[in-house]
């Protein structure tokens, strides 16, 4: 069974129409990832996933389960969305991490808020925050920042920052681990340490929707490619074929302005 | 003769110093009512907090204590007491001033801050208490400081109700007995006060120097 089944996404802003009726599925452990140009949809349909944005129209399930019916508003209360956001994480462009906070601590602090939600926490409270605890150092360790865990965002670089964000998101186990365009706000000889990241992710079979304009790395790291344009679905199959051997033509005069680059 | 002044000087300098400290501690949470009053989306609301804010910064704080001390007069033939009346026109401009730092500083937090909590599954509530209030603390910290020394010195302006604050006493030596170097000793007092104040907040600037925004 299809662990995401996105179903006729529709998204405008105004008159503009963002996202014309997006449909896909992807399998547990499978990473997808998503590309096209600027304005094509790729990150408004990342931030319908994750409910920063509300889809005019069109389904989002998880695991067989209906978490969004544009048509249902049970399905659209306020109350609800923040739970349901949960099976979703979202890594973004400019990393986002709480400047205040150590490394550490942006890793933990969502975790212990929600574990305060639990009705047994007041009664283990030491022992959920050493858990916690553990599981962060441990995400912060694969990431390859043991010696950073305790530095603030100011004290990394944008290649840290990033490699924290992810382990913030990976924290609280997402089914669908979202990327948009993770490498897009870094130095180019930083992109290589956060991509090796991702890449370590998808062979431990993390599910990932991944928005990229990394080619080579979608062709690499992604089981499958998805390419968007106008706010449709233009083509979509293995990677290798589609950004080896594309089938459309606006497929490839894409690809090929990045030969070319 | 020196001693004598100090004494009267230190009197008066007692009321700046109530005056100061009542408006400190009424105005910076009213400031913060009507900062989310004026960023309100309840369009009537956000109009009315803006047009106060409008009002209060486009008008003399001088008159503005003209009008709450002898307005109630013209109305009631009654003033209220000269301390209450300094006290009002005092929170109700400051809160005003400080509301716009409030807002500039609410403002100035990236989206991505609220939308990185909200996908984090995070209430409203948590985002802003863990994630954007100290931020903006940090934001408003050197605004906040030049306004507050301001309102030390501002406090003289209540004299014009004849509130005895510190300026007041100094002038009355000037009257009475044609003393001028009391009014240029008051200097002293300001300085010291706002002295301590600058090292506060030159502390409190140090301690939120662990991050940067």
């Amino acid at each position: 069974m299809a662990i995401l089944d996105v179903n006729q996404i529709k998204k405008n802003f105004g008159p503009t129409e963002v996202l014309k009726g997006i449909s896909f599925s992807m399998e547990q452990g499978e990473a997808v990832a998503i590309i096209g140009s600027s304005g094509s949809g790729k990150t408004t349909l990342l931030r319908c996933l994750n409910f920063l944005e509300k889809p005019d129209g069109g389904q989002i399930l998880v695991g067989g389960k209906l978490l969004f019916d544009a048509a249902d508003p049970a399905t659209q209360r306020e109350s609800e969305i923040r739970r349901k956001r949960l099976h979703f994480g979202l890594v973004f462009q400019s990393f986002n991490l709480f400047p205040q906070y150590t490394a550490l601590r942006n890793v933990m602090l969502a975790s212990e808020l929600l574990a305060r939600e639990q009705p047994d926490y007041r009664g283990n409270a030491q022992g959920i925050h050493k858990t916690i605890e553990n599981t962060a150092r441990e995400l912060l360790a694969q990431m390859g920042l043991s010696e950073k865990m305790d530095l603030h965002p100011h004290q990394l670089s944008g290649g840290q920052q990033q490699r924290v964000a992810i382990a913030r998101a990976l924290a609280l186990h997402p089914d669908i681990l979202c990327f948009d365009e993770p490498t897009s706000a870094l130095d180019p000889e930083l992109t290589g340490e956060v991509l090796k990241v991702i890449r370590g992710l998808a062979e431990k079979k993390t599910t990932m929707v991944i928005v990229t304009h990394e080619m080579a790395f979608a062709r690499d790291v992604a089981d499958r490619v998805i390419f968007m344009d106008g706010g449709v679905i233009v083509e979509q199959g293995p990677a290798r074929s589609v950004i080896n051997h594309p089938q459309e033509e606006r497929t490839r005069q894409f690809l090929s302005r990045y030969a070319q680059a | 003769m020196f001693v004598t002044v100090t004494l009267t000087l230190l009197r008066g300098f007692a009321i700046t110093c109530q005056l100061f400290l009542i408006t400190l501690v009424l105005s910076l949470p009213l400031g913060l009512v009507i900062a989310f009053g004026s960023m309100s989306r309840f369009r009537p609301l956000r109009w009315l907090m803006r047009t106060f804010v409008w009002i209060i910064r486009g008008t003399p704080l001088m008159l503005q204590l003209v009008v709450i001390f002898y307005g109630p007069g013209l109305l009631w033939q009654s003033s209220p007491p000269r301390m209450t009346a300094a006290v009002i026109a005092f929170v109700i401009n400051y809160a005003a001033y400080f509301s716009e730092i409030y807002r500039g500083g609410i403002e100035a937090i990236p989206r991505g801050q609220y939308e990185a909590g909200q996908v984090l599954g995070m209430t409203n509530g948590q985002i802003f208490s863990k994630i954007i209030l100290m931020q903006v603390v940090k934001r408003i910290v050197p605004p906040m400081s030049n306004e507050i020394i301001t309102l030390v010195k501002d406090t003289s302006l209540a004299g014009i109700i004849a509130l005895r604050e510190i300026i007041m006493e100094a002038q009355s030596y000037i009257k009475t007995v044609g003393l001028l170097w009391p009014l240029f000793y008051t200097g002293v007092f300001y300085l010291l006060f706002n002295g301590v104040l600058t090292l506060l907040f030159g502390w409190l600037e140090k301690k939120l120097d662990y991050f940067s925004v």
